[in-house]
């Protein structure tokens, strides 16, 4: 399979620049441990609420919405390395050659979501430092959810870098776009505590859902319809953004 | 000519530019519909002015803009139908770069060429021998960001030759780099050719480097192709060089003019002030014969050769001269 081998060509070229980046490599680790450290004191304060139902550990509630965070935030970012690239000629003098051009896109989202697996891994074994207990196979979905949500997110990114091909437009449009989806995902908060119309809207952003399926799961629950809808809504969502991320690579003079 | 190797047919491209303010949206012709013919083997440069549409031309011979009509074969694959045939033909060295400053010099050479299905190793080999060929010796290791202007532009034409490709479009390969580098980058195109009979398609502004480098030459101006020949015969058609005698005071002028079309025969000639402007088809060998020949009787206060310039061809061809950008 040639599309298997350019991806892999495109994913390991990338890997590499991005290992080569100390500051990167660091911060990269180090991300889920601070969210944890500077976040999770306040976790067990607020998780007094009750908001989220009785019985509930605050780690439970709140791991798989960091989890979720940081498949979005980690990924929405990559976009701004790829106009980089194109500014400096690699995706023509890439496009060039007979590669396919979704490996292209594929060979880089690949490098991507192995690094937030990583992150996530990181991320849930330093909550487990700090108290979290879930069932195991709830941990190993949390962190493919991750793994999965930034395989669309990096594809949609580097879409629509790759269409404005500016970071002044790209940047407002990123902050324009991802702030609401975390706000309105009941990421920090539960949206239950939200006024009538607030959650009605947060209903509409498929990353709440993602959010309830992961908690249900950290709940031992894996059966609950709420955890199967989250494993389908993050299946689509991947479906859409590598799409249009492939569409995207494939048009002429992208 | 055998099947050409480059064969385009009223290749063509509008670009639409949205407008600003109260401006319509308006559209850009960049390319007029130009025919292009390259035999297999040939060098040929690619001549003209900044807008003209060198660029777009190549972006569509390299797939990597479609024409909005026209077309065109490259090896005889069908640019339409069968791009990726196209692609595993050519190599091409964008104007603008294509390097990560980032990325170390010799991991860019080497998964380049294994995009094009080559084994690691043999493209190592190659690719150092490609640096050495472009004295770049010891860059393997080195970031291409550290690296000098014109020893990255050399890099970029490493990475458009390291998979050996049939035919390489060159845009504009020698900005920036100095006279020396200019010439070995010459004489290393030239010995592509002759080893692996590589097409060679290359831009540039410059005639000393069409020149010295092309077997024949296209201009281009304003999308459209003007001129099409060798060196030489775009040369001739402008008339050869010029010899400028500068005679002692205008009223001289005459007389100096009348001695010199007696020496060279009955050869253009006009005056401008108290210059004589005579047009001869060598004028290297013309002028020891004229200063030998009109002996000691004329006071000749200058003499000056002016060979023909791409200005001169331009002038000729297009009636505006390359400088005067966007009448
Ligand atoms: N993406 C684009 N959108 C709109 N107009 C464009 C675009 N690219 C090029 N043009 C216009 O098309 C014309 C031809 O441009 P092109 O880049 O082919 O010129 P060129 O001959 O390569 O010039 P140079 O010597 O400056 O590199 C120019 O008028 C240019 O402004
Ligand atoms: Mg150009």
């Amino acid at each position: 399979m040639t599309i298997a081998r350019d991806t892999w060509i495109v994913f390991s070229r990338a890997m590499r620049l991005s290992l080569r980046q100390p500051v990167w490599v660091v911060f990269g680790l180090l991300q889920p441990i601070l969210y944890l450290a500077l976040f999770g004191p306040l976790l067990e304060t607020i998780a007094d609420t009750r908001a989220f139902g009785e019985d509930v550990d605050a780690w439970q509630i709140f791991v798989p919405g960091l989890l979720v965070q940081l498949g979005l935030f980690g990924a929405s970012f990559v976009g701004f390395g790829l106009i980089a690239e194109w500014r400096a000629g690699v995706i023509e003098r890439m496009r060039v050659t007979p590669a396919s051009r979704a490996s292209l896109l594929l060979g880089r989202v690949l490098r991507d979501v192995i690094v937030l697996l990583v992150q996530g891994t990181m991320l849930v074994l330093v909550a487990l430092l700090f108290g979290l207990r879930a069932p195991w196979w709830a941990m190993v979905a949390g962190v493919a959810t991750v793994a999965l949500l930034g395989a669309c997110f990096a594809s949609l990114s580097y879409g629509v870098a790759l269409t404005l091909k500016s970071e002044d437009s790209f940047a407002p449009l990123l902050n324009g776009v991802a702030l609401p989806l975390l706000l309105l995902s009941g990421i920090l908060l539960p949206m239950s505590l939200a006024p009538q119309w607030l959650e009605t809207l947060s209903n509409l952003n498929p990353l709440k859902h993602v959010v309830d399926g992961v908690r249900a799961m950290f709940r031992g629950d894996l059966t609950d319809p709420v955890a199967l809808w989250g494993v389908g809504i993050t299946v689509a969502l991947v479906a859409f953004g590598l799409a249009i991320g492939t569409r995207v690579f494939r048009r002429e003079s992208a | 000519m055998s099947t050409p190797i480059i064969d385009a047919r009223g290749l063509r491209k509008t670009y639409s530019v949205r407008g600003r303010g109260k401006d319509a949206p308006r559209t850009v012709e960049a390319v007029k519909g130009v025919d292009i013919t390259v035999a297999a083997g040939e060098i040929v440069g690619f001549l003209g002015p900044n807008g003209a549409g060198k660029t777009t031309t190549l972006r569509m011979l390299t797939t990597l803009l479609d024409p909005s009509g026209g077309t065109a074969t490259v090896n005889g694959h069908d640019l339409a139908k069968d791009p990726v045939g196209v692609r595993r033909s050519i190599g091409y060295v964008a104007q603008m770069g294509t390097t990560d400053p980032s990325a170390v010099a010799g991991e860019e050479l080497v998964d380049q060429a294994r995009l094009y299905g080559i084994d690691r190793g043999v493209a190592a080999e190659r690719g150092k021998a490609l640096l050495s060929g472009l004295d770049l010796d010891g860059i393997w290791e080195r970031k291409c960001g550290t690296l000098s202007g014109g020893q990255r532009r050399r890099l970029d034409i490493a990475m458009g030759l390291i998979h050996e490709p049939t035919i390489v479009f060159l845009d504009e390969p020698s900005t920036g780099l100095d006279p020396q580098s200019r010439a070995n980058l010459w004489e290393h195109i030239r010995r592509v050719r002759d080893d692996f009979d590589t097409t060679v398609f290359i831009t540039t502004h410059y005639m000393d480097e069409a020149d010295a480098l092309s077997d024949r030459l296209l201009v281009i101006d304003h999308g459209e192709i003007v001129g099409a020949g060798t060196s030489d015969e775009l040369k001739r058609s402008v008339g050869g060089d010029q010899v400028l005698l500068t005679a002692s005071s205008a009223d001289a002028a005459a007389a100096l003019a009348a001695a010199a079309t007696e020496v060279l025969g009955d050869v253009p000639h006009e005056i401008d002030g108290d210059v004589v402007r005579l047009t001869v088809p060598d004028g290297a060998s013309a002028l020891p014969t004229l200063l030998r020949e009109m002996g000691s009787g004329h006071d000749v206060a200058g003499v000056e050769v002016r060979r023909p310039t791409l200005d001169d061809v331009f002038l000729t061809m297009t009636g505006r001269s390359l400088r005067d950008e966007e009448a």
